[in-house]
């Protein structure tokens, strides 16, 4: 049983995680960086300890201060949230090492499904489908223009400890290849500690899929599915449950496959298999594997009812699955839009800045996940995103009414954010009728770059 | 000759190169046009390239390779 729990993360995660922590009976230690000395994890949790300077990689990506830190307060184990260390094997190994436990999947589980390479090698041993691409990390970039040539374009080149679309690019010829792979590497170094890089073939028009699951090391349920086709510039913005695009008999294989390779590699912890999906066709393939919680949990939670992060501490906590798979069932229609501080009228500008106002919604089936109160001033060394209004309904169409309900209730004064992107979107005919892929909102941005201002 | 300061029009952690591994935007002494990239300012995990508006030789980087900048602070100086 875990008495003393660390968060290595920052932001609207460390915030969740110490609500799950504290319901559980959970003391909580959270770490930070002396840009986020103000932040509501901060002062949420029962004890804070700074960890270093802004940069991530002196403090939220510093092994040796957090395990400092970690043993200076007995902690019994340490979650990683998204991002930062959550997907970085020799960081497990080091918490391991150190007498703790890591809320998440082994380190050797780890490297195997955090590197996409690996992945695609474990899926297709449990008979998923995957795409064309590199066969390995490519070494350096005379090695990666080569294999680009030879994959043929439009190529995507993927970060391979990436996740989340972080360092994604995908781009059309060798030129743009030479300008924009090392940016990607730096990215990717940046975010993860790690520049290395893969290619895969870029797959046209398709929706993005993904099943949530929970394993206990042996056994392996899963939470359904969610769809986050809605992305700019490989980046979800709005995601929800269940997927309207798939039939059932699509939703059970996608589930079953998903389950096969989850209990394939001894799964310990909340996961989330990625697929894309051609309605056409009928057809999916596996594109990657994320060893962690994602941003986009709630809309699983509303659904089935089940608290993903109370069961990640749990499992961790040496507990076998709580829930066999007959018990998860769907329940209506939940979705998630991400609050970011970004200006939509100005191609998505980062807008840090200082929140003067909040004003958030409620009412029936409304939540919000967030780390934002009036005087607390958005660092610019993180991601933007302030919080997640997530809605629940009992069907997609009383749900999106439900978001725009919402979002008319909700101010947030001192900096723009990305609110009037989703006010214009629950109006959009293509989004209400679930016509949507992975590429149909770049092309709606540019066709109603008018409808964007606050 | 007048100098005049390329500033970060964000704040952010300024990058006087690429990536790691590559060699600085440029050096003392190098010839800058307008237009040209004189570093990164990452601000919330999204790097945006400063392309310098004036032309001329670099004197030399203000801010140091991965420090923090705020937003109007000088980047570089640049003789015209």
């Amino acid at each position: 049983m875990i008495k003393k729990l660390l968060i290595a993360n920052r932001g609207e995660i460390a915030v969740r995680i110490i609500r799950a922590a504290r319901e559980l009976g959970i003391e909580t230690v959270q770490v930070h960086s002396t840009a986020d000395a103000d932040s509501l994890a901060v002062k949420m949790a029962d004890v804070a300890v700074e960890v270093g300077p802004p940069q991530a990689a002196k403090s939220y990506l510093n092994t040796e201060a957090i395990l400092h830190a970690a043993k200076e307060h007995s902690v019994d184990a340490i979650h990683p949230g998204y991002g930062f260390f959550s997907e970085n094997a020799d960081f497990v190994d080091a918490v391991v090492d150190a007498g703790m436990v890591f809320v998440g999947p082994s380190g050797d589980t780890i490297r195997r499904m955090g590197d996409k390479v690996a992945a695609r090698q474990a899926a297709m041993e449990a008979g998923v489908p995957t795409v064309p691409g590199s066969a390995g990390r490519i070494g350096d970039m005379e090695e990666a223009r080569e294999i680009a040539r030879q994959t043929g374009f439009p190529v995507m080149i993927k970060a391979a400890a990436g996740g989340g679309g972080r360092g994604i690019r995908v781009v059309e010829n060798i030129e743009q290849f030479d300008r924009e792979a090392p940016q990607a590497s730096a990215e990717a170094l940046a975010a993860f500690g790690d520049g290395g890089l893969y290619l895969e073939r870029f797959i046209g028009r398709s929706r993005h899929v993904e099943v949530q699951v929970l394993g206990d090391g042996e056994r392996a349920v899963h939470l359904y599915e969610r769809e986050c086709s809605l992305q700019r510039r490989r980046q979800k913005v709005w995601e929800e449950a269940p997927s309207t695009a798939l039939s059932a008999q699509v939703r059970e294989d996608l589930c079953a496959a998903a389950i096969r390779l989850t209990e394939a590699v001894q799964y310990r912890g909340a996961g989330t298999i990625e697929f894309l999906y051609d309605d056409q066709s009928g057809e999916y393939v596996f594109i990657e594997m994320n060893t962690r919680i994602q941003v986009e949990h709630p809309v699983s939670e509303l659904i089935t009812g089940i608290d993903l992060i109370r069961e990640m501490i749990l499992i961790a906590g040496g507990e076998r699955l709580a829930f066999e798979q007959k018990d998860i069932q769907v329940r209506g229609h939940a979705i998630e839009v991400r609050i970011n501080a970004e200006d939509p009228a100005k191609d998505f500008m980062p807008f840090p800045g200082t929140i003067t106002g909040v004003s958030l919604p409620g009412g029936p089936g409304v939540r919000f996940d967030g780390m934002i109160y009036p005087g607390y001033s958005i660092p610019p060394f993180y991601d933007s995103l302030l919080g997640k209004l997530i809605v629940w309904d009992s069907s997609r169409e009383r749900a999106i009414e439900r978001l725009k309900r919402a979002l008319g209730e909700m101010s947030i004064e001192g900096v723009t954010t990305t609110r009037s992107l989703f006010a214009a979107l629950a109006d959009a005919p293509d989004v209400r009728s679930g016509a949507v892929d992975t590429r149909w909102l770049e092309g709606w941005l540019e066709d109603n770059a008018d409808h964007l201002w606050q | 000759m007048a100098t005049r300061e390329i500033v970060s029009p964000l704040p952010g952690v300024f990058y006087q190169r690429p990536s790691p591994d590559d060699p600085v935007y440029k050096s003392e002494g190098d010839t800058v046009a307008v237009g040209d990239v004189i570093g990164l300012v990452e601000v919330m995990k999204s790097f945006h390239p400063i392309a310098s508006d004036v032309a001329g030789t670099v004197v030399r980087y203000l801010t140091d390779n991965e420090d923090a900048v705020m937003a109007g602070q000088a980047l570089i100086e640049i003789e015209e």
